[in-house]
């Protein structure tokens, strides 16, 4: 598709959690946030605007909200979400380190996504799968026990699929 | 009326006061960082802690109901350690770099620490540095220097009706940001400064030209002449303990030559020319059509408020320039010519209570030919400065006269430092101009004077009846723009300044003063305005000079050219 072709494809993915909500006041923010990324992937600065504009409410305040909570990503996904749960069985079995070895190999933080728009990094609390910690999701996907190691080689693989469909 | 007992001392308390404000009614206090007048409670700061018998936990007194009986403890040594402790925190993520700060010695936090005996380091931890902002033409923000107290956001948002910034963040990430962390430069700031007189710390200062106008002086090469705002004089003495609204113009004249300056003009004289142009605007206006209210143009920040969130409303803006940028185009324009000067080598400065008008001076309109109207704006702070730095004492010296052709002012022109100020004295001009009569036999002013940020009076100019509107700091002129769109209210001049009370209490002023000061500024400038001889602009024979000698007359080709401008829509989050 073609840049603007994207655009507006964004634009009336917005326009839809709009309309869904008529009239709406500034508790609706937090609802209609989370309605725009789940249309959207995340939450673009256009989109942030034109909430502000819909609730009457500064741009400085939606953007205040949206940082506040860690639910919220401010780029598009990538090609490959991984997301590390970073809950406490998670952190004794060593998913900092893990963090670590993702940091290195992506070069980007946690809510970045790589600029070949591949990978992106998501930080988790808990997601119940303490019995797999290390666990980590890759589009969804769960992967249980991942060490430093393995994750380079999840990657990797990645990759390696990536190429193979393009 | 109900009595509270205060460390053993029984004090009275209205029924809804917080017990932070009945302790400040009986003179007991106790620290605040986030704690602002007239503002409801935000309790962030944790600073005005105090026991209350039969609370388990220290309690905030800015946010916690007095009730009959109860017993306060203020300085207890537990409430004492948690202030210490708090402070301690706070410097701990400061970079005690207080020796190299511009609110050295006029700190909140710095005087918090002394007065609670911090002498040594005790928490150690990282220190979060995020990178300065001085993207603004008017402000800097730095935010290593941010207590996170939030008086910057309330401020804005609460008083200005702006919001420019907010909390971004959660957490040790947690920072004050403008929407997407962009400059300053390209949000929703109208560069008030409002935000810099609740700064506790020095995260928000103005942007200094004090080096500029240092440099232009010593360079040798340029013509360096000033303008002083009205609000000005009746300020500055203040900060070399003179009394609040002390009128030091003389005297201010003559540091100003000491400094080096060529030539002292008074902006006051540029008010009345604003008033000469902006009354006829209003004339013309009423009796031939033209968009009505007409809303005044002289305050910066106003004027940037309606381009961006007012849009529909930009023709009721009047046309004229402020009376820093008339002043300046009269002096590049008419003054340079008359004394032979290239306006390329004329360097003008204007001191203002501004920090808006280091924005305006930056508008591409106000400048022709690649030529500024004016180079650089030193606020009033930035005045006492420059003054001090020079070793002189305004107590010492002796009153001097500003220079011609742009000296003498009416004492309509001095109103513009106050809120409504620029309404009677443009009243006075426009009754004339009209009816060819003085206003002052049958209009009592009272209604427009005072510092209540909205008010409202009829005037009879010939056979019509005027509603004229003032309003001071943006959230009451929000106020008033709504109920006029909605059509709760009509009004057919509307004065707007930015700054709740006007000029006198703008963001370039001195830091920290009492509202009695704003007060005591505002009665200086009425009080010059009864003494005088000379109170209306269209009787300012220097204004009608300038008008016989180079404009022609208000609203001509000249003024159009020189004296007017245009605003423009601008799309800000």
């Amino acid at each position: 598709m073609m840049q603007n072709d994207l655009q507006t494809a964004s634009t009336s993915r917005i326009d839809a959690v709009l309309a869904r909500h008529p009239g709406a006041a500034r508790d609706s923010l937090i609802p209609i946030l989370q309605e725009v990324q789940e249309a959207q992937g995340y939450l673009s600065e256009d989109a942030m605007k034109r909430v502000g504009q819909h609730l009457k409410l500064p741009a400085s305040k939606v953007y205040g909200v949206a940082t506040f909570y860690n639910q919220f990503r401010f780029s598009a996904v990538g090609q490959f979400h991984i997301a590390l749960c970073r809950g406490t069985a998670c952190h004794v079995k060593g998913s900092a380190k893990v963090l670590d070895a993702l940091k290195l190999a992506l070069k980007i933080e946690p809510g970045q996504t790589t600029k070949d728009g591949m990978f992106s990094l998501e930080i988790l609390a808990c997601i119940g799968a303490c019995g797999l910690a290390p666990a980590m999701l890759v589009n969804g996907e769960t992967y249980a026990n991942v060490t430093p190691d393995s994750v380079r080689a999840i990657l990797h693989d990645c990759r390696k699929r990536s190429a193979k469909n393009a | 009326m109900s009595n509270i007992e205060v460390n053993g001392r029984t004090i009275e308390a209205q029924p809804e006061d917080t017990v932070l404000a009945a302790l400040r009614r009986a003179g007991v206090r106790i620290p605040t960082l986030c704690a602002m007048e007239n503002l409801l409670p935000s309790g962030a700061c944790r600073l005005c802690v105090v026991e209350v018998e039969g609370q388990r936990n220290l309690v905030p007194a800015c946010a916690f109901p007095v009730t009959p009986g109860m017993k306060i403890k203020t300085h207890t040594p537990r409430a004492v350690k948690a202030r210490k402790t708090i402070i301690e925190l706070l410097l701990a993520d400061h970079p005690d770099d207080c020796l190299y700060c511009a609110r050295n010695n006029n700190c909140d936090l710095q005087r918090l620490a002394q007065e609670h005996g911090v002498r040594a380091r005790r928490i150690h931890g990282e220190k979060i540095r995020r990178p300065l902002d001085a993207s603004s033409p008017s402000l800097v923000r730095d935010p290593d220097k941010c207590v996170l107290c939030g008086r910057c956001v309330r401020v804005c948002e609460e008083v200005q009706a702006v919001s420019a910034i907010d909390f971004v963040g959660r957490g040790s990430k947690t920072h004050i940001g403008t929407a997407f962390d962009e400059g300053l430069n390209v949000s929703s700031c109208i560069h008030c400064g409002q935000c810099v007189h609740v700064c506790p710390t020095g995260a928000l200062t103005e942007q200094s030209h004090v080096e500029d106008v240092i440099q232009a002086i010593a360079a040798g090469d340029k013509h360096v002449v000033v303008q002083h705002a009205p609000a000005v004089s009746v300020t500055i003495g203040e900060m070399f303990g003179l009394k609040s609204g002390a009128d030091v113009a003389g005297v201010l004249t003559a540091a100003l030559r000491r400094i080096g300056f060529a030539k002292v003009f008074d902006t006051s004289f540029a008010a009345d020319l604003t008033v000469m142009e902006e009354a006829s605007e209003l004339a013309e206006r009423l009796t031939k059509g033209g968009a009505l209210p007409m809303m005044t143009s002289c305050s910066p920040g106003w004027v940037k408020f309606v381009e961006q969130f007012y849009p529909k409303l930009i023709p009721n803006l009047s046309t004229c320039k402020s009376p820093q940028q008339m002043m300046g185009a009269v002096i590049k324009a008419f003054y340079a010519k008359q004394a032979g000067i290239d306006p390329h080598k004329v360097f003008s400065v204007s001191i203002m209570p501004c920090t808006a008008k280091k924005f305006e001076v930056s508008r591409p309109e106000h400048s022709r030919d690649g030529v500024a109207d004016v180079d650089a704006v030193l606020t009033t702070r930035e005045l006492a400065q420059l003054i001090k730095m020079h070793g002189i004492n305004l107590k010492e010296l002796t009153p001097e006269g500003a220079d011609t052709p742009f000296g003498e002012r009416s004492s309509a022109g001095k109103l513009f430092g106050a809120t409504g100020g620029v309404m009677e004295a443009a009243l006075r001009t426009a009754h004339f101009l009209v009816t060819g009569k003085e206003l002052d036999a049958n209009f009592k002013p009272t209604a427009i004077r005072g510092l209540n940020g909205i008010k409202e009076a009829k005037v009879k100019v010939g056979d019509k009846e005027l509603t004229v509107a003032v309003a001071s700091g943006l959230k009451n002129a929000r106020t008033v723009l709504d109920q006029m769109l909605s059509g709760e209210r009509h009004v057919d001049f509307l004065e707007v300044m930015t700054c709740p009370g006007g000029c006198i209490a703008g963001g370039g002023q001195p830091l920290g003063v009492p509202l009695e000061a704003i007060r005591e500024r505002m009665q200086a400038l009425y009080t010059i305005d009864k003494e005088d001889t000379l109170r209306t602009a269209h009787q300012n024979p220097s204004i009608q000079k300038l008008y016989k000698d180079f404009l022609g007359k208000p609203l001509g080709e000249k003024s159009h050219h020189l004296l007017h401008t245009h605003y423009e829509v601008r799309d800000v989050a």
